[in-house]
């Protein structure tokens, strides 16, 4: 298939950057978009061209590394997927493609579509854990069951790859669906729930001031959401962040 | 060569790990904020480590080459980690993991790493847990065990398709919480790139910032690589894209050993290939051969017919299909360790029996396990590897068995180490995937998440402080010694090199050559011959990779080529020293089979009065060729036996 790619190229943080056309031709559609992406940039190379940049690295929808805006949408058209999970065959012969990196204040870009997440990891780091140490004395794993539901909840709160997708497609930037994820995994199990209410405020906090927007509901983040992290995660974080707040006015 | 001392402590098996605990030394908790180290690698091994020296007090800097210690390729890791807990009541234990494993292995590793190995692992899961690792369970709450491939207990933990996700992300948080305390310092988006030596001894590293592309130095008391493995240098690969053997094969020709390369694992179901364009492979767990049934047609023209089209596998009727793994297999039948099955596969694919287009794919049937546990029974166990089966290739595995063919998946080879697991050169540790410590000629499945993280939260906790006790003295190391300021000379020469060569091709032409000398002649199969070739064609590919290298973009910027560049022309080396690790191996084992060295029936044939050696390589200089020590394995506690799943 041929296709029109409209590529963001930005050569560095200070430069304005801009949309770059390049037409491909013999497109197979077994090929994933990043391998379309290789091709392109194997081209470019042997022109002398500066091939386009973008992060990648599992390939195969679990790292979150990959990110690009396709055609508007974080991750592309299809749903449940990374953009290395999209396959060629979710376009058709002459199509044109939009291709940009992920935008937020949050999330400077570092070249074309490559940007800084880094903020992501802040979050995590001022709460995002349970405060154990390394030991081999910690108690038998079995000596605390947890009821198979909340497990369950726990994993699939856990299962967030850090992508950013809901950040990007939210109009107010926000990383309320990546906060709420890791607030509620931990809040779910009893080992996570000592520091439940502390770990919420100091996240929220962190978030606030690393410039992510404020949440005004507009459920986009779980639309796009390329693992399904669900909205209710939102309201348990308010519930534990509600009852940390209460406290500390006390 | 009399050096290579293992270190082992003396004394029965069962006692030498909680006796080497007991009399090593320590470092005073006052004294360790003075003492830096350096861990290459933030995945499961470098993650673990790091997290836990820094809990202990000591001022460490973590290196990784993604944007996050969180993307490191352990993430990937899909089906689960053992563990002695006998949670099952089926009769595991240590001993019967220590036993699988070097079974398992081949008998080419050494007792006493892997008894340790056992007997930590139950550990693991009890530390994991503590962190909120949401593992699966069962209703009554407790943790649910699955069996895996090669063995007769369930002793598997997983956390549904994503153990390593889950894995991770509590190494993850916990590295987190020490960034937080400012015990570690991370930095992300970097690459290690020379290890520097002062006095013989590991003192730091050079790392190149992958943003800003500044060369710089970083100096510390002890240097740990846990940078992965070396899969990649077969360019396709399970491996995630970036994962590289520059950090340990620097540490190669910083003095330390590298050994046992050429034992590589294939892993049976994979995804085939379609195409050329193929950037890399992707792995289809494990734990579908515990409900999937492995066939290929008993006749030739119905393979032919299936790869053209004209039939589908479900055409094929019931006496016309060959379950190779059952019929040679019946013990073990579909679960038989990683090297049968994908060896198997090969077999009769190369005999014609194929079934797509390339003729390099076998069958993976759900078809028996739907009638027995319906659809949603199979959904539930294994729903999200169905999705992303079809999700790659676009059919719907309830309804037509999926297609599936080995690919490389896990390399056991890799920086030789000692008991305490540091190389020859005193103060590099090597851990994780990255050393070629416990699994022998090959990996049981599930075992190498359990020993990513043995090595990191519980070996090298202890005789990294064992090391460093004698280093409380030493002060902190200045970066201006002449041997960083050497080591920082060759990185920038090499940059400036690729910079200015005025070649034609790309960094993945190379890689692609290698890959495909690799997988043909160093791959599943090997034979002197073929060896002997692909040593000289790998030299042809580095000279005129050297001669012909196009990199495009400035040096002081974000580069993904020269980033590559760097990482190829490593494996290009490592290539040649795998080929000839392979032909000197005049054995099969595990997961090194040389056509010359097999049974009447086809089977793999070891070698254990000449070959029950670790073969480490110590580097000679960049034209010469590697010598070869020996490192005697020595069984006090196994008998050697002919593996059997017959
Ligand atoms: C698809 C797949 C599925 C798997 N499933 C299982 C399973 O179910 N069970 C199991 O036990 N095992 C499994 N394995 C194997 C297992 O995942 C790996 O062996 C293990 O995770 C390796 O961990 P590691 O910490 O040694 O290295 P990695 O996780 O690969 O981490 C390497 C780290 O080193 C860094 N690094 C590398 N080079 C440099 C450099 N030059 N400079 C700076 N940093 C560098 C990287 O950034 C990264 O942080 C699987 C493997 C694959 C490919
Ligand atoms: S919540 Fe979803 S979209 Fe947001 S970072 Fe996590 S996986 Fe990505
Ligand atoms: S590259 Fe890892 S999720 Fe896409």
């Amino acid at each position: 298939m041929n296709i029109t790619l409209k590529v963001w190229r930005q050569n560095g943080a200070d430069d304005k950057g801009r949309i770059v056309e390049y037409k491909m031709s013999d497109i197979s559609p077994d090929m994933s978009f990043l391998e379309m992406m290789d091709v392109l940039n194997e081209e470019l190379i042997t022109k002398g061209d500066d091939p386009v940049a973008f992060d990648h690295d599992c390939r195969e929808g679990i790292c979150g590394m990959c990110s690009m805006y396709i055609n508007g949408e974080p991750h592309g058209p299809e749903d449940l997927i990374t953009t290395c999970q999209l396959h060629m065959r979710s376009f058709k012969d002459g199509d044109t493609i939009y291709v940009e990196p992920f935008r937020a204040a949050a999330f400077p870009v570092i070249k074309d579509l490559v940007v800084d997440r880094t903020a992501f990891d802040a979050i995590i780091q001022v709460g995002g854990y349970v405060s154990v140490n390394t030991s081999g004395n910690t108690q038998d794993a079995n000596s605390l069951p947890v009821p198979k539901a909340d497990a369950d909840k726990a994993f699939d709160a856990a299962t967030c790859i850090g992508c950013g997708a809901c950040v990007a497609t939210c109009k107010n930037s926000s990383a309320m669906l990546f906060t709420a994820a890791k607030i509620s995994h931990l809040a779910l199990l009893p080992q996570g729930k000592v520091e439940a209410q502390e770990r919420a405020l100091n996240m929220v906090e962190k978030m606030d001031e690393l410039g992510f927007g404020n949440c005004t509901n507009t459920g986009d983040c779980e639309v796009q959401c390329p693992k399904g992290i669900s909205l209710e995660n939102i309201a348990l974080m308010n519930r534990e962040f509600l009852g940390a707040s209460l406290k500390s006015e006390k | 060569m009399k050096d290579l001392f293992d270190n082992i402590p003396d004394g029965p098996l069962a006692d030498k790990w909680t006796k080497y605990k007991a009399e090593a030394k320590l470092v005073n908790p006052s004294n360790r904020r003075n003492i830096d180290i350096i861990v290459v690698g933030t995945g499961l091994a470098g993650g673990a480590a790091a997290a836990s020296l820094g809990e202990m007090g000591f001022n460490v800097k973590a290196f990784c080459f993604q944007d996050s210690p969180r993307r490191a390729h352990s993430i990937a890791a899909q089906g689960g980690i053992n563990a002695a807990k006998n949670y099952q009541n089926d009769g595991d234990s240590t001993y019967r993991l220590f036993y699988d494993t070097i079974k398992g292995g081949d008998y080419r590793s050494r007792e006493a790493n892997v008894y340790r190995l056992a007997e930590v692992s139950a550990n693991i899961i009890d530390q994991c847990v503590a962190q909120g690792v949401p593992f699966a369970r069962e209703y009554g709450g407790l943790l649910d065990n699955r069996s895996f491939g090669g063995v007769q207990v369930q002793r598997t933990f997983y956390a549904k398709g994503q153990t390593g996700q889950q894995l991770l992300i509590g190494a993850y948080q916990a590295l987190s919480r020490q960034i937080h305390k400012g015990t570690v310092t991370m930095y992300n988006r970097h690459e290690m790139m020379e290890i520097v030596k002062i006095d013989g001894k590991a003192r730091g590293i050079i790392a190149r910032n992958l943003i800003t592309g500044a060369v710089e130095r970083h100096s510390a008391h002890a240097v740990v690589v846990a940078s992965g493995g070396y899969g990649n240098v077969f360019f396709l690969s399970t491996n995630a894209m970036g994962s590289n053997v520059t950090a340990a094969w620097k540490s190669y020709k910083s003095g330390a050993h590298f050994a046992n390369s050429c034992y590589v694992q294939i892993h049976p179901t994979c995804i085939p290939v379609t195409g050329d364009h193929q950037s890399k492979l992707t792995l289809m767990s494990e734990s579908l051969r515990n409900d999937g049934r492995i066939w290929v047609p008993k006749k030739k023209e119905d393979s032919q017919a299936i790869a053209k089209g004209e039939k589908t596998a479900l055409d094929i009727a019931e006496d016309d299909r060959d379950y190779y793994l059952e019929r040679r297999y019946p013990a073990f039948g579909n679960l038989v360790p990683r090297d049968v099955a994908s060896r198997a596969a090969k077999e009769r694919c190369d005999a014609g029996f194929g079934v797509n287009k390339t003729g390099q794919a076998v069958f993976l049937d759900f078809a028996d396990a739907i009638a027995r546990f319906g659809k949603d029974g199979v959904e539930a166990r294994y729903g999200n590897l169905f999705q992303m089966y079809e999700k790659i290739t676009a059919e719907n595995p309830y309804e037509m068995p999926m297609k599936i063919y080995p690919a490389i998946h896990y390399t056991m080879g890799g920086v030789w180490v000692d008991y305490n697991l540091q190389t020859a050169v005193p103060g590099l540790f090597a851990a994780g995937e990255a050393n070629f410590s416990d699994h022998g000629a090959n990996r049981l499945g599930a075992s190498a998440l359990m020993q990513g993280l043995a090595d990191g939260y519980f070996v090298l906790p202890y005789t990294i402080s064992n090391y460093l006790a004698d280093d409380i003295r030493t002060g902190a190391i200045s970066t201006e010694h002449t041997e960083f300021e050497q080591a920082e000379k060759n990185v920038q020469d090499r940059l400036d090199f690729f910079m200015n060569n005025k070649g034609t091709k790309t960094v993945d032409y190379f890689h692609k050559k290698l890959g495909k000398v690799m997988w043909e002649k160093c791959g599943m199969a090997r034979n002197k011959q073929g060896l002997e070739e692909a040593i000289v064609e790998i030299k042809a590919i580095r000279d005129e990779f050297w001669k012909d290298v196009k990199i495009p973009g400035v040096q002081n910027s974000f580069n993904q080529e020269l980033e590559k560049a760097g990482r190829v022309a490593d494996f290009i080396e490592l290539g040649d020293l795998m080929c000839r690790d392979a032909l000197n191996r005049e054995e099969s084992c595990g997961g090194h089979f040389r056509e010359e060295h097999r049974t009447e029936e086809g089977e793999a044939m070891r070698n254990d009065d000449d070959y029950a050696y670790v073969a480490a390589w110590k580097y000679k200089g960049d034209n010469e060729t590697p010598e070869l020590h020996k490192e005697d394995l020595k069984f006090e506690n196994i008998e050697l036996k002919q593996r059997s799943y017959k």
